[in-house]
């Protein structure tokens, strides 16, 4: 076992978690041969439901199958009860502040945040000043990443207000482990996950324009060619809505029409998962393809939706992440209830000379990247690595944040070895409408290399089914 | 001052586009220093209005129809006030989103390095007379040409030229305000009288705390007066564009301007 980490099957004692107590002793009485046919199986499974990934520079983005581990993370009720309390209470948060900063702007009036970090950030969008979002939502759908480090702390990494992805390996991990270990879900009450698709089309319904109560909802994908289009056509059938690419759509008269056979059709809500710069060329990147000209007109005419909306990326700057604490308690007068990482603003000097002194121990991240491009892990790097980024840094100090290496807790995991601790993270998927919800899981990420801390399935991670176990007075739902 | 505007958009196509769509920042603002009366726009199939985030009127044209030509004229009446350049205090824009560096409108050393000769003045006689320095010595620095620029070239770029016309101007005069930390904002209109293009225009407005928003139109070294007529306010030239379109299909483009601009005499 991995000294120093929080591992969560196993407590320091050596003595077997609560939560992990019945699947600890069906693993003991499984022969590893058992586990091998498991496995391949698992991979048959996936390449036949033919759920796969682009990976951006491995081999010119070709298809892959993301690493999938047959032993599963498990979460218990109480634990679960405390992250889910944590993400509602963030993304309403977030939510807050996103429609403040687009109207009222009490916030930069109080002096909390620096104004210019909003006002000149490339993340905020002028184009949405003064609209008004129904229920004043914006980010519909988070992907909140939480990592632990002991048995009480769980920190959030990222927010992750811009369509986030994974949540199709939430729902097929799930029935790949039903199908592959139908005993253990006989002796688990595991929460389901399966109404997902049911409850994000719920949300999206609740965004429409004007109350209407009918509303005809589109997925809008930049097509075959992203990285998760397979998730987009998979969302988009499980919710029994059209899946559409931007040449599909139309603006007349103010209004979305779809081209349909039988004639264009009104679109109300569009879930888009593509990003705010290729919406429409007239607004936005004016060589962009994907978009439908005439969008943001209809848009801030108020006779569509748009989720997530337009301009909420700036909740996902990691120099905004730093102030989130003060967001939680200036919109919600609540004390956070899952913590932020310790993080340094490389924009303030004291911060930036002591990351530039201690880089080596440090994640380096730029405030607008995402799945794991752009960062640098001091540990896991060379020399050579760390004095490159340092370059980088000095250049734009601004543009980068630092926090601490965090001891990820780690989980058992099956790997060529047999099994052993891996490092794990946890998305779940919050949605915001009329209510604010979590389907109880996520996606457990897990870097499959030993010691490896980056989890990013673009770096080589994969996942696990994540379990939360009901507690003995759960609700049972189906 | 009564200001009459006719302003013709003409596009000829050789072959012919099949579906074309336009954002129009062709309407002027209603504003304390200016009231528009009788305005209409003509000529693309649908018209569709809306506000921009900046407060702008737009409109959103289309055509559905092949075609070979597509011509957007707009007119109508502005009844324009003297206010010495000065602009309401809080048209609910905070002044700091204006500080933003747009890929046009970003400064470099060397530019950074021409407002900062000046910055003395900020201290010594306000902001104001800084604006008015840096005014001036942009029109001694930069000569007023057509054809050296096109509307994506920067204000880097134009100031290694040393060529520009109003939009370059403009460009210019934000960068090196941004440099001393002073917001400020495209404005397009229109000018009945001024520096090469009679008629279609581009300045400046920077926010002098205590005062509000004041215009520079270093094209023409002037603070504007009633003889200008706001169009649109924006970050720069991308963001605050008369005409933005795209189109499906159509090769060949010849674009046509005519713009009038003229003082209605009041008989008394």
């Amino acid at each position: 076992m991995l000294k120093n980490f929080f591992d969560e099957m196993h407590a320091e004692s050596g003595e077997v978690r609560e939560p992990y107590e019945t699947y600890s002793a069906w693993l003991h009485s499984t022969q590893v041969d058992e586990l091998v046919r498991c496995h391949e199986q698992a991979d048959l499974i996936f390449r036949r439901v033919g759920i796969t990934f682009n990976v951006y520079g491995a081999d010119g983005g070709v298809e892959r199958l993301i690493p999938f581990d047959i032993v599963p993370r498990i979460i218990s009720a109480s634990e679960w009860e405390l992250i889910e309390r944590g993400v509602i209470q963030r993304v309403n948060a977030l939510n807050a502040f996103l429609h403040d900063i687009y109207h009222d702007q009490a916030i930069l009036k109080s002096g909390l945040i620096p104004p210019d970090l909003i006002l000149t950030n490339e993340a905020f969008r002028p184009e949405m000043l003064g609209l008004t979002l129904p229920h004043h939502v914006y980010s519909h759908i988070s992907g909140v990443d939480i990592v632990r480090v002991d048995e009480e702390t769980f920190y959030v990494l990222e927010d992750n207000a811009r369509t986030p992805s994974g949540v199709s390996y939430m729902l097929e991990n799930r029935q790949a482990m039903m199908r592959l270990f139908p005993d253990l879900f006989a002796k688990h009450r595991v929460a389901p996950v399966s109404h997902y698709p049911e409850l994000l089309l719920e949300t999206l319904s609740s965004v429409a324009p004007k109350g209407n109560s009918q509303p005809t909802i589109v997925l809008l994908t930049p097509g075959q060619f992203n990285s998760a289009y397979f998730e987009h056509a998979f969302l988009a059938q499980e919710m029994g809505i059209e899946l559409v690419e931007g040449q599909d759509l139309f603006v007349d008269e103010g209004y979305v029409y779809m081209r349909t056979t039988r004639g264009p059709r009104r679109v109300d809500v569009i879930y888009r998962r593509i990003d705010d710069d290729f919406l429409d060329p007239l607004a936005f990147r004016p060589d962009s393809a994907l978009g439908v000209p005439g969008l943001l007109a209809a848009y801030r005419m108020g006779n569509v939706s748009i989720c997530n909306a337009v301009g909420g990326g700036i909740a996902d700057d990691k120099a905004i992440y730093t102030y989130m604490p003060d967001i939680i308690k200036f919109y919600l007068a609540q004390e956070p209830i899952l913590k932020n990482v310790p993080t340094y603003n490389l924009r303030r000097k004291d911060d930036l000379a002591y990351a530039l002194e201690n880089m080596e121990k440090l994640v380096v991240k730029e405030v607008h990247g995402s799945g794991g491009y752009g960062m640098l892990v001091g540990p896991a790097s060379t020399k050579k690595q760390v004095a490159e980024f340092k370059e980088k840094v000095k250049a734009d100090p601004a543009n980068f944040i630092a926090q601490p290496t965090l001891s990820l807790s780690t989980c058992p995991t099956f790997v060529d070895q047999g099994i052993a601790p891996r490092h794990v993270d946890l998305r779940p998927f919050v949605l915001s409408g009329r209510q604010t919800k979590v389907v109880p899981g996520g996606l457990t990420r897990v870097a499959m290399e030993k010691g490896s801390l980056v989890v990013n399935s673009s770096q080589g991670g994969g996942t696990k089914d994540t379990w939360i176990l009901e507690g003995a007075n759960a609700r049972t739902r189906r | 001052m009564r200001i009459k505007i006719r302003h013709e958009t003409h596009y000829v196509l050789e072959q012919a586009a099949r579906r074309a769509m336009q954002y129009l920042r062709l309407t002027p603002r209603n504003d304390r220093n200016q009231r528009v009366g009788n305005w209409s726009i003509s000529g693309p199939e649908k018209l569709t209005q809306w506000l921009d985030g900046f407060g702008n009127v737009v409109h959103f044209a289309s055509e559905h129809t092949d075609h070979n030509d597509l011509k957007i004229v707009v007119e109508g009446e502005v009844e324009t006030k003297e206010t010495n350049g000065v602009l309401p205090l809080d048209d609910g824009l905070p002044p700091g989103m204006f500080m933003r560096p747009t890929p046009l409108i970003k400064c470099d050393e060397v530019l950074g390095a021409f407002s900062d000769e000046l910055k003395g003045i900020i201290e010594k006689d306000g902001e104001l007379s800084f604006l008015h320095a840096l005014m001036a010595a942009l029109a001694d620095e930069v000569t007023y040409e057509s054809g050296q620029s096109t509307v994506a070239c920067s204000a880097t770029e134009v100031f290694e030229r040393k060529k520009g016309v109003c939009q370059d101007f403009a460009h210019l005069f934000i960068a090196g305000c941004h440099r001393q930390n002073i917001p400020t904002r495209y404005v397009s209109g229109y000018i009945t009288n001024g520096a090469g293009d009679p008629a279609s225009h581009a300045w400046a407005e920077s926010y002098v705390s205590g005062l509000g928003w004041v215009s520079f139109d270093p094209a023409n070294r002037q603070c504007a007066t009633e003889s200008y007529v706001r169009l649109a306010v924006a970050y720069d030239y991308a963001t605050a564009a008369p005409i933005i379109g795209v189109r499906t299909g159509g090769q060949g483009e010849q674009m046509n301007v005519n713009v009038q601009v003229d003082q209605v005499q009041v008989q008394s």
